[in-house]
């Protein structure tokens, strides 16, 4: 009798909630298997679902934002075993397990810490509220391969932001085992989209295109001066963050904040 | 009487917000007013800087829309008698002083008014309807206003039922000014809202409309009777609906600031405010009044300041 | 009736501001005599005012040295509570000096001298006297951060508001332990080198504030300057984005306040004169000069006839002239090159089929003019209705519903602010929530206030001027934070 033949994973990339193979038809070999190597036209498709799907996402109570991101670490936590297999070890799929809670229970204080009343001289009522930047495309940190990319897409998540993720190159697994992990939580479709590939091929079309608003580009290799200048032709805001950090102020970055003024009279 | 409003109150502008009315003329929607933006814009017209010819231009204006008012319990026929020839020649050492437009007494004072204008351009005004409260039953205020215009006066101003109108019985004070207009007869009607118990400027405009409506001829801020009467705000509240009612039926109808206003500077920044808002058709004695009882003399002086460059003393100007 | 009432010209004194011929750059507590120079005139009678000089590279450096030897030999060791003081001082000197202040404003810029003298100039005082009190309280505005002072910001601000925009940039700058270098635009230095003698009085320590003038080219050398740790810029989106690829991979701080073209958005329930006085406070105030004008009017389709028919009445009184007039309402174009882009653009409306009207108006035969102007008939692709024109020229435009209302008003590039009139509540809160702008004016148009932050979404630009978000593009925070521009 013969060891039965494990069915073998393919590595897809994760846009609009579904797992398409690259539009370009290309893979490239990581961590010993064929991943997608995602074109610019995973790019834009990226983008477009993420635009279709903001909405939904920031329109959301931060309450329940709150509870799908409690959600996705429950999945994850569930999913220990494989996680630990595509990370560096078990310890880092723990670690992102807490900081994801950390990060759920700050979607409904947000607005506290960062918003303000506004004591102005005249008969106005006037509030400062921190509101999501909008598409957000975060360039991961190559390690550690899932606590970093959860490090940076989780705060933007958080905010209320959808995101375009371009995984670690060198070790792109932990990003597909954690759009599974997405897919079964409640996260709605494309409110975050992971690619795998190439950095250098994916990012100057995510730092030039002008339906994103902010570029993370903590995961950006050596110099990144030509990301920022391409992120000028619609004025990104530009975020240089940190993967072994959790702070309110990771998530800050990608908020807007609007103030709004009404007269007091009678 | 009952049921006679009916056609009528199909055209008053009482109806749910936002409606528009298919009858001819149509009046005006209610709407409302932003108590924060309307005290700004007063507050900035206010800030006008009226100088050398315009600013005389404006005091003689402000002479001749002056209703010049004694309202007492203590009037008399001779205090009205000196009150009218205040009226008749404002400043006996200038001649080039105009007269003011009327006179306004209490019933009682019309008759003795009258005697002493016959014969000039000053008109007689009569508050009448139960002033100042207007708290008598109907028949009461109509027997009063019969009698003030048999006894000669030119022109009725009659308050509201504000108890009726705050308790959102609108008919029954659509219905009393209807009343009172055909009682007035040849008498020009003045309507006064007594802002200063209406509460709101939302209120202030709801009440002008239906005074309107009601065949008003001036609608007036007060009776001078409370503290808190006429203000720049809610007379720009009032002069805007009597631009709305202008722009949607052609009507002009006259706008009388009375009570508070003692100074000739504020005189000059309400006749700013009427020139901005209603335009210079309405600068004009048979449109815009002055109800006051002591702002001549300091529209006098200002211009006899203006004309020889000296501030003055209340010495040199009568006190009728 | 009379035939008309004409107010007798009622000029403010000119005889309060004294200029010299001739100024330099402030540099270091003293004037630095500049190599090159031009002409600063006052745009209402094309009359020059004063030469001031055009900065070079090198006198761009030598106000970022000062700015940095200020910096390190003492401005950051002073107590916080001293540097308070001295920000409670130049809000005192500001509004003792505030009409000498706003004459030269309306001189130098062309706007009403009612506006400069009301507006410009006690908020310009009321920004230096909100950040003074912060100044030794920023661990209470940066809890558990531990703030600390950026270094030498260099700040180029717009011919707008000269003197209101310096204060927005100088007074946060200061408070958050910065030292500065300011550049005012090349039309309009003259308050700021004025501001140089409010310093001198309030005995700030030399080269703790140094300004510059000249044009782009000077505003160039200062973005390029090596010894400024942090750029703000408060202008036009073209330069804003030149400016942010000048500093891509430098790590330096930035924000910028940019363009506009903000909807001001009429309900059929709105209370209308009032809305009619938001429209006209939205566009016309300091000739349409305001990046976040509400230059889009989008009235609702059953209320556009008698809301149209309001505004263009209340136009005609609307009184355009000598800006140092106390009665004047609009002023002048602030110069020839603006004046020029305004009437390409109006005529650009007029060639695509907007139907345009402007009141009956005399205009003074010297200096830079344009009539209030209002576009009807105008579609969402017509030039007037998308880019910035930063003049007097109102688009008008119709929505049906609050959903179209959103998506018209969202439909720009740019994201400043935006204007809502409605007297139903929750529609006020739906309309705020969907707007995709950083200031939202709900039944009024055009307010400002040092505790209230502003700024832009989208191309609007990034980060907020004003309140406590106002402090912190000037800090930097112990520990790891981001870093954000």
């Amino acid at each position: 009798m013969t060891d039965r033949l494990p069915v073998k994973k393919t590595y897809k990339l994760f846009i609009g909630g579904a797992f398409p193979r690259s539009e370009s038809g290309r893979t490239y070999e990581a961590e010993g298997q064929n991943v997608a190597r995602a074109s610019r036209k995973d790019v834009r498709d990226s983008v477009r679902a993420a635009r279709a799907a903001l909405p939904k996402w920031s329109g959301m109570t931060a309450y329940n934002r709150g509870q799908v991101l409690y959600r996705l670490a429950e999945m994850i936590e569930a999913r220990t075993a494989e996680f630990a297999d595509v990370s560096t070890d078990r310890l880092e799929v723990e670690r992102t397990v807490d900081r994801i809670v950390w990060y759920a229970g700050w979607a409904d204080k947000l607005a506290q810490v960062l918003g303000s009343s506004n004591p102005v001289s005249g008969p106005y009522f006037n509030f400062t509220v921190p509101e999501p930047t909008g598409v957000v495309a975060v360039l991961a940190p190559d390690e550690p391969p899932l606590l970093g990319l959860v490090s940076r897409v989780v705060p933007a998540l958080t905010g209320g932001n959808a995101v375009i993720a371009v995984a670690s190159e060198t070790h792109p697994l932990a990003a597909i085992e954690l759009a599974e992990a997405l897919a079964t939580s409640d996260v709605p479709g494309g409110v975050v989209n992971l690619l795998t590939g190439h950095r250098d091929e994916l990012a100057p079309w995510l730092a030039s295109h002008m339906d994103v608003n902010a570029i993370d580009i903590t995961g950006a290799d050596g110099t990144s001066a030509d990301l920022e200048r391409a992120a000028a032709d619609n004025v990104k805001r530009v975020v240089r963050g940190d993967p072994e950090t959790q702070s309110p102020w990771e998530i800050a970055s990608f908020l807007e904040l609007k103030t709004v003024w009404h007269p007091v009279g009678q | 009487m009952a049921g006679s409003y009916t056609q009528r109150m199909a055209q008053a502008p009482v109806l749910p917000r936002g409606f528009e009315l298919p009858l001819e003329p149509r009046l005006p929607r209610v709407g409302s007013v932003d108590a924060v933006a309307l005290e700004e814009r007063a507050a900035s017209l206010a800030k006008r800087s009226i100088k050398k010819d315009a600013k005389i231009f404006a005091l003689e204006l402000a002479v001749r829309m002056m209703d010049l008012t004694t309202l007492e319990g203590q009037d008399t026929p001779g205090k009205v008698a000196a009150l009218a020839s205040k009226a008749i020649r404002p400043d006996p050492s200038d001649a080039g002083i105009p007269s003011v437009a009327a006179i306004c007494v209490y019933p009682n004072l019309v008759p003795a008014a009258v005697a002493r204008v016959e014969g000039t351009s000053v008109k007689v005004a009569s508050v009448a309807t139960a002033f100042p409260s207007g708290q008598s039953p109907i028949e009461t205020k109509l027997e009063e206003v019969r009698w003030v215009v048999e006894h000669g006066a030119d022109e009725v101003d009659m308050v509201i039922d504000r108890g009726a109108f705050l308790s959102g019985r609108y008919a029954k004070v659509y219905d009393e000014i209807v009343q009172v207009k055909e009682a007035s007869g040849e008498a020009h009607l003045k309507v006064i809202l007594e802002v200063a118990e209406l509460g709101t400027y939302d209120n202030v405009r709801r009440a002008s409309l239906l005074a309107m409506a009601a065949g008003a001829d001036f609608i007036k801020t007060s009776t001078g009777k409370l503290p808190g009467a006429a203000t720049l705000p809610v007379t720009l509240c009032m002069l805007e609906a009597i631009r709305d009612v202008h722009e949607e039926t052609g009507r002009m109808i006259g706008m009388k600031p009375a009570g508070g206003i003692r100074h000739a500077k504020q005189a000059v920044q309400y006749l700013v405010q009427l020139h901005e808002t209603l335009g210079v058709e309405w600068l004009t004695p048979d449109l815009y009044r002055l109800g006051a009882s002591s702002l001549l003399n300091d529209v006098l002086m200002q211009l006899r300041k203006e004309k020889t460059g000296a501030y003055q003393s209340p010495d040199y100007f009568t006190v009728d | 009736m009379p035939k008309e009432w004409a107010y007798a010209p009622a000029p403010e004194s000119r005889d309060v501001v004294s200029l010299d011929d001739h100024y330099g750059h402030y540099v270091g507590g003293t004037w630095l005599e500049p190599s090159e120079t031009y002409t600063t005139i006052a745009p209402a009678t094309e009359e020059p005012l004063a030469e001031v000089g055009q900065a070079t590279p090198e006198e761009v450096e030598a106000a970022v040295t000062a700015a940095r030897e200020a910096f390190e030999n003492g401005w950051s060791g002073i107590s916080a509570a001293e540097r308070a003081k001295y920000l409670f001082r130049i809000a005192r000197i500001l509004q003792e000096r505030s009409r000498e202040f706003a004459v030269l404003e309306s001189l130098n810029g062309g706007k009403p001298i009612k506006e400069s003298r009301d507006v410009d100039l006690p908020l310009a005082a009321a920004h230096f006297f909100y950040y003074a009190g912060w100044a030794d309280k920023l661990e209470y505005a940066f809890p558990n951060r531990r703030p600390r002072p950026v270094g030498v910001a260099g700040q180029i601000i717009p011919w707008n508001f000269p003197l209101l925009m310096l204060s927005w940039k100088i007074a946060p700058a200061l408070a958050a332990g910065n030292t500065v270098v300011l550049k005012p635009a090349e039309t309009t230095p003259l308050s700021a080198l004025l501001f140089a003698d409010v310093l001198r009085q309030a005995q700030l320590p030399p080269g703790v504030v140094n300004i510059v003038t000249g044009d782009g080219r000077t505003g160039a050398a200062l973005v390029k300057s090596e010894g400024v740790d942090k750029i703000a810029f408060t202008g036009s989106t073209d330069v804003g984005k030149a400016i942010q690829r000048e500093l891509a991979g430098t790590g330096k701080k930035l924000t910028l306040e940019l363009g506009g073209k903000a909807a001001n958005i009429i309900f059929d329930d709105a209370a209308l004169d009032q809305a009619v006085e938001g429209i006209v406070n939205g566009i016309y105030f300091n000739q349409g000069h305001v990046c976040c004008a509400g230059s889009r009017l989008l009235v609702q389709e059953s209320i556009y006839e008698p809301v149209v028919e309001k505004l263009k009445r209340r136009l005609t009184t609307l009184r355009v002239g000598d800006p140092l007039d106390k009665n004047t309402d609009v002023g002048a174009i602030n110069s020839k090159q603006q004046l020029e882009k305004i009437r390409e653009l109006v005529e650009s409306g007029e060639q695509e089929g907007a139907e345009i009207y402007q009141p009956p108006c005399r205009l003074p035969e010297k200096g830079y003019w344009f009539v209030p102007t209002v576009f009807t008939n105008v579609a969402q692709s017509y030039r007037v209705a998308q880019e910035e024109i930063f003049g007097p020229v109102l688009s008008v435009l119709t929505f049906r519903t609050p959903e179209e209302a959103v998506e018209k008003a969202n439909n720009t590039p740019y994201g400043l602010s935006a204007g809502v009139w409605t007297e139903k509540g929750s529609r006020i809160l739906w309309m705020a929530e969907r707007l995709r702008a950083g200031v939202v004016w709900a039944n009024t148009f055009n307010r400002f206030d040092p505790s209230s932050p502003f700024g832009g979404y989208k191309e609007s630009g990034f980060g907020r001027e004003g309140g406590r978000h106002g402090l912190e593009p000037y800090m930097q925070f112990d520990g790891i934070e981001p870093s954000r521009d």
